[in-house]
């Protein structure tokens, strides 16, 4: 086992699959600055062929990707940060998503789209968005949003490994975290939850930095005698919807937390599932904590009090209690 | 040549007919009229290059090379259509020929038939990749992100802007301040020609120069053929948009019609007997009614594959 940081696990990652095969390249911008470092010995060991800097063109730089994979390639996209993502909507929806589907099979997108989420730093409405759950809206993707160093390598090996475009969704509040990471390859599936916590009061679903707020909220209850399940999805899309239904049926109460804005969040899907295929066995309210409905203000004060906390995570618990 | 050019004339009159009469859902663009650029930019490739195509979908496989049977099965919405009944009329790919899809939000191929080079280029082979759209699709983003891709890494493109003056109703030259698409290549340093749309071997010249150009790693050309469409942007778009005269239609009709053109030109000038022109639209009449009978005795996919096909291999990621 080694000590890694979640930036160290997306560079080994990556860097162990461009190795493993010779379609894997990646692209994107300030690629060979290697700008956070998630590059890092790529291009000298793979030369500029298969680490190549864009324009910044990401409607462009994302079909390029789409076409390459159609013909046998295996690219992996950086946009730097999700909102990068918006000028290429209509590439990964109507190509990437789609392409499959439209012509009946006679080929996947294999790609993968990686970007960062900052949020809670000051960067104001068009830098800060977490818009993994706009893209759950769609059939054909896969998006993963890993919570820890570990669940980022076995993901984003997954994911490169995929026949179908996969979102990466990476929470720059977890760059600096670090996991054992085991010395021998490991695949982390996709549509397969993991138990955080075992509990047997309230289950809390959370996604990617969220899990972390979860295990802290968990670990207060406990200390009143509230035992907590943390349900970790891993990926959203596809989502584990049977360890969802499952927890919650165990427990009776359910809370997701999601650093989504609420409307039409993971956080209400899964509310709903539960609301809808677990009714009978809950005891309380479904309860959601989520960004609240407003764009993300520059200044601190007003910024801060948006995003989930362990303490409105709390405060979830104890109304699905009450 | 001819033959090609034929079959897509003839397959689309009867796919007008049959829309008609209500066996093809949907919307139904088509090429009479572009039937020159279409073949003339087809045959200057290889079967194995690649083509990436837009809602005007019909013409650009044909012209590839694709069986009609999977084209006409797809457009009445059957199983053994070449998209198994998912993509139908704006979608048609037939992977076989190398045609990687029609694509229907305009613009979107743009980027995506760069990419197919970049990948062809990665691989060491020496594939091309053809890339027809609009004149409309021009003013969108991607004609100028995947353009400046292509040209910036020098990929083997070809840009075939098929200008039939129309954006649906919009006349090009109410929306572009420039006199020729091509002229825009300038700005991305690469060569830009226009071409006589209607001359079928003036546009084989060109595009075939630009393959040529691109084998040899020198880069994407852009080819604006300068073509004209006899029918509206769709059919059953209703009413009259008024963008353009009766007149105006008959006109390139009786005068720039790419088939008559060619029929002239070679019945008159290489020697090629009247006759055996006449067989070749015979023969090709009945490939197209053959296609239709396949199609219409082909069954309907089941409602449940409207499920498949969303995913390749979602068990198989989980390794």
């Amino acid at each position: 086992m080694a000590s890694k940081t979640f930036l160290e696990a997306i560079r080994d990652a990556q860097y162990e699959e461009m190795a493993r095969d010779p379609a894997v390249f990646v692209m994107g911008e300030d690629v060979e600055s290697n700008m956070f470092g998630t590059f890092s010995g790529l291009m000298e060991e793979f030369g500029p062929d298969r680490g190549r800097n864009t324009p910044i063109a990401e409607a462009g730089m994302t079909g390029v990707a789409i076409g390459a994979a159609m013909v046998g390639m295996r690219p992996i996209v950086d946009y730097t940060m999700a909102p990068f993502l918006y000028p290429a909507f209509d590439q990964i929806i109507s190509m990437a998503a789609k392409t499959r589907y439209l012509y009946g099979g006679q080929s996947g997108v294999p790609v993968v789209l990686r970007s960062n989420m900052i949020y809670g730093n000051g960067n104001s409405a068009q830098h800060s968005d977490r818009p993994y759950s706009m893209f759950m809206n769609m059939p054909g993707l896969n998006i993963i949003v890993p919570s820890s160093a570990y669940e980022m390598k076995g993901l984003l090996k997954t994911a490169i490994r995929n026949n179908d475009p996969v979102l990466s969704f990476e929470d720059v509040a977890l760059w600096s975290s670090k996991s054992e990471i085991p010395e021998e390859e490991y695949l982390i599936p996709f549509g397969v939850a993991d138990i955080k916590r075992e509990g047997e009061d309230v289950t809390i679903f959370a996604i990617g930095a969220m899990v972390n707020l979860a295990l802290a909220a968990a670990e207060e209850l406990a200390k009143e005698g509230v035992s907590c399940e943390v349900v970790d999805p891993r990926t959203v899309a596809p989502l584990d919807r049977a360890a969802i239904l499952k927890s919650a049926r165990k427990t009776g109460r359910f809370v997701a937390v999601d650093c989504s804005f609420e409307a039409c969040s993971a956080a209400s899907e899964v509310c709903a599932l539960v609301a809808e295929q677990a009714f009978w066995d809950l005891r309380g309210p479904v309860k959601r904590v989520t960004t609240m409905n407003t764009h993300i203000p520059f200044s601190p004060p007003m910024e801060k009090q948006l995003y989930p906390s362990v303490e409105k995570v709390i405060d979830a618990v104890r109304y699905t209690l009450a | 040549m001819y033959r090609r050019m034929r079959r897509i004339r003839t397959f689309e009159d009867r796919a007008e007919e049959v829309h008609r009469n209500g066996e093809i859902p949907g919307t139904c663009h088509t090429s009479q009229g572009q039937e020159g650029e279409i073949v003339g930019a087809c045959m200057a490739l290889r079967l194995d290059d690649y083509m990436v195509g837009n809602h005007r979908s019909h013409g650009h496989p044909i012209g590839k090379g694709a069986k009609l049977d999977g084209l006409m099965a797809e457009l009445l919405a059957r199983k053994t259509g070449v998209c198994s009944g998912k993509g139908g009329s704006m979608h048609l790919a037939d992977f076989s020929v190398g045609s990687l899809g029609e694509t229907s939000i305009v613009g979107s191929g743009i980027p995506v038939a760069a990419g197919a080079a970049l990948g062809a280029k990665m691989q060491g082979l020496d594939r091309v990749s053809l890339c027809f759209f609009g004149d409309g699709a021009s003013n969108e983003g991607t004609f100028h992100e995947g353009i400046n891709m292509a040209a910036n890494w020098k990929l083997p493109v070809i840009f075939l802007c098929e200008n039939n003056g129309y954006a649906v109703s919009t006349p090009i030259g109410t929306t572009a301040a420039v006199e020729n698409i091509a002229d825009r290549a300038a700005g991305y340093g690469i060569p830009g020609v226009v071409v006589d749309g209607q001359d079928v071997l003036a546009v084989y010249e060109v595009v075939s120069e630009a393959v040529h150009r691109a084998r040899a790693g020198e880069g994407p050309t852009l080819v604006e053929a300068k073509t004209y469409r006899y029918l509206d942007h769709a059919a059953n778009m209703g009413r009259d948009l008024g963008y353009r005269t009766d007149d105006e239609v008959a006109q390139w009709r009786a005068t720039r019609d790419p088939i008559a053109l060619f029929d002239k030109r070679i019945t008159t000038d290489m020697g090629i007997k009247e006759a055996d022109l006449r067989e070749i639209d015979d023969e090709v009449l009945k490939e197209v009614d053959a296609a239709l009978d396949f199609a219409r005795s082909s069954p309907f996919p089941d409602a449940e594959e409207a499920f498949s096909d969303v995913y390749g291999d979602r068990l198989a990621a989980v390794a």
